[in-house]
């Protein structure tokens, strides 16, 4: 039977409030609560849940970064996974990793381990780039069934309800395949106590880019971040062309 | 969601309170996540796994028994289905033997999850907490035959258990209580009743310590009752100021017979379980105060002083308010490291572990109590409204002064092990 790739990505917990380093390079993340991505929470839940219904023979949850992504692989255990694989990045490389560096990574294990689907969150909610799955399908050549709301295995093929902006869109893929997971394809479990013991004990593969055959070279140079514009006090004006005036004397039109 | 955090700043006083589950939630997650970091950061000195439990009851505080916080206290709901997704998740025996269906964790693993756990539902953690010691108590001093019949089903908490000590005649001076177990070829035929009792009338399972004996703590046994036994009945439902979560009664035993094979060790041995019980329950206790106090403490924080404007100003830049908010600061600091240390000398039988614990539930207790006062202090009139959660805490935590041995025994305690050592 089949073996499943979850991508599980360590990010700054949804509730932190963000600030910006002074030096404008990033966001301030030393000493902030970092959790696994919720769409990632999501996509183990599905490849979890696909293994219970023994679609599926073994989920392996994978997370590239430094030495911490590995609490994060042991929550995708403590929920389920059977082992984990921690691709170790770090310093600047870390910094500079981006969707097409990791997509490059999960596509060159997805042929290593065999696997017949790679379960990914749609986006991460640090970058919220969205491009991830797209490309790890694209470097396959594998069929894409992304914002999946809906999952079902059909013997090789894969039926998946799409949520786009028009509705919901259903399309059959064949497997091997990459699925990203969207907000409503499920409500992720909690981890038990007896689980989260379990997950000690289950093994985290160590390996690097290199191993894999990857480059690591980012064609992205991050100039400057920002915090949004603070927003200003509006100004009331009695008239519509008292309107129409200091929209033009402040240049919007 | 990300939009409403700044939200919070345009919104006149008075919509605050009618805010919905999910801004509540967030910002549940929101204090959760400082809590977590801070300088009181609940998560130091813990290991990884312990982060795991820590984080997961935190979420489930935050999701399945926040949201409901109120609702269980006003309409007096003992949330049975709550504590069972609970008990799913291994929270029904955490410190009892996988081999009979519980979680086997240590005590300090224990008081992480039950500190969590409280941000949610002080009272439902508490009855949550005396559940596991009652199934710990089968767990520890039953033989096979006990503990395969009652902890499966208590760690699914498909029942649920309650301890049975006080009564109406004996509190403090638990060792002269009066109930009788007269034995009678192979049953027991008690006689009695029992106060206070958490659960009382809801639960299945009743601990009773009962006299098998002459008087005095040597005179009493333990005994295993279930629900539905002839002879076993309930007092009226009390009206309580907090705890409204779980149903409180009065047990009454008229010649109701129980089987010897019920009784949890050997004649005699009661009142040692009973104490083993407690003691082990003690750090729990206290800890649900103390994070209870933390949560007050942080909501203090988040939406009042920085929130609250007087004078011209926020009320963070008072320096009164500073100080006080240090001084709780301080004392919660000193609570949790207290508790700990109470834990881990449980977990490693030390024997200054008794009254370490007594330490612990004194001071915590106390401290803690003062801290959600002075919380609803510092909320002015708001703090008063049942709107907000701060009056609830304060009257959830003021029984923690009072139960498993009242702060004037803890004394007693605490003093007999001084003097006794000295010399």
């Amino acid at each position: 039977m089949s073996r499943v790739l979850v991508g599980v990505k360590r990010v700054i917990d949804y509730a932190v409030k963000i600030r910006v380093k002074p030096d404008q390079s990033g966001v301030v993340t030393d000493g902030v609560k970092h959790s696994m991505n919720p769409f990632c929470e999501i996509a183990v839940e599905e490849a979890v849940k696909l293994k219970e219904k023994k679609f599926i023979k073994e989920v392996v949850a994978v997370s590239c970064g430094p030495s911490q992504v590995t609490e994060t692989i042991r929550t995708a255990l403590a929920m389920g996974c059977d082992r984990g694989i921690h691709v170790e990045v770090s310093g600047k490389d870390y910094e500079a990793m981006g969707p097409l560096q990791i997509s490059k990574i999960f596509a060159a294990l997805a042929k290593k381990e065999e696997a017949s689907l790679v379960i990914l969150g749609k986006q991460a909610i640090d970058d919220d780039c969205n491009q991830t799955g797209q490309m790890t399908a694209a470097l396959l050549d594998w069929p894409q069934g992304t914002f999946a709301s809906e999952v079902t295995i059909d013997g090789e093929t894969v039926k998946v309800v799409r949520e786009i902006d028009g509705g919901l869109e259903t399309i059959k893929i064949s497997m091997p395949a990459v699925l990203t997971a969207d907000l409503r394809l499920n409500t992720p479990r909690y981890a038990t106590l007896p689980n989260i013991m379990k997950a000690k004990k289950k093994k985290i593969a160590n390996m690097k880019p290199a191993d894999l055959g990857v480059d690591m070279v980012s064609r992205v140079e991050v100039l400057r971040v920002d915090e949004p514009p603070t927003r200003l006090a509006g100004v009331k004006v009695e008239t519509v062309d008292d309107l129409v005036a200091k929209l033009k004397a402040n240049g919007t039109i | 969601m990300v939009c409403l955090k700044g939200f919070w700043s345009f919104l006149p006083y008075s919509t605050v309170i009618s805010l919905s589950y999910t801004t509540r939630l967030y910002s549940v997650c929101a204090m959760r996540d400082t809590i977590l970091n801070s300088l009181l950061a609940a998560a130091h000195g813990l290991s990884d796994e312990q982060k795991e439990f820590q984080k997961m009851a935190f979420d489930f505080a935050a999701h399945e028994m926040s949201p409901h916080m109120a609702e269980w206290d006003e309409k007096e709901i003992f949330p049975v289905e709550t504590m069972r997704k609970a008990a799913q998740l291994g929270f029904g025996g955490i410190y009892v033997q996988p081999e009979v269906g519980g979680s086997g964790l240590s005590r300090l693993d224990t008081s992480v999850i039950f500190e969590a756990l409280s941000t949610g539902c002080v009272s439902t953690t508490a009855y949550i907490s005396i559940h596991n010691m009652c199934n710990w108590m089968i767990d520890t001093f039953g033989n096979t035959e006990q503990r395969e019949k009652f902890c499966p089903e208590l760690c699914t908490m498909d029942k649920f258990a309650s301890y049975c000590l006080t009564e109406p005649g004996s509190g403090s001076d638990a060792a002269s209580l009066l109930t009788t177990a007269k034995l009678e070829g192979d049953h027991y035929i008690l006689n009695g009743s029992k106060a206070f009792i958490s659960g009382g009338g809801d639960t299945d399972v009743y601990i009773v310590m009962c006299r098998t004996g002459g008087k005095g703590p040597k005179g009493i046994s333990c005994v295993v009752v279930e629900k539905d036994t002839p002879g076993l009945s309930f007092g009226k439902k009390e009206k309580k100021v907090g705890w409204n979560s779980q149903p409180t009664r009065a047990v009454i035993l008229e010649d109701c017979h129980v089987p010897v094979t019920n009784r949890l060790g050997q004649e005699g041995q009661g009142f040692n379980i009973a104490m083993r019980g407690l003691n082990g329950d003690l750090p729990f206790v206290s800890m649900v105060c103390y994070l209870m106090a933390i949560y007050i403490f942080f909501s203090s924080r988040f939406y009042h002083l920085l929130v609250r404007k007087q004078f011209g100003e926020a009320l963070s830049n008072n320096q009164f308010l500073q100080f006080k908010l240090a001084e709780m600061a301080t004392k919660l600091v000193a609570s949790r490291l207290l508790l700990r240390e109470a834990a881990v000398a449980l977990q490693e039988s030390r024997s200054d572990a008794v009254s370490l614990c007594s330490m612990a539930k004194l001071f915590v207790t106390d401290e803690c109590f003062n801290i959600c006062n002075q919380a609803l202090q510092m909320h002015g009139g708001y703090g008063y409204l049942k709107d907000y959660a701060v009056q609830q805490f304060v009257r959830d935590i003021r029984v923690h002064q009072i139960l498993e041995g009242t702060n004037e025994v803890m004394r007693m305690i605490i003093a007999r092990s001084l003097l006794s050592e000295s010399g």
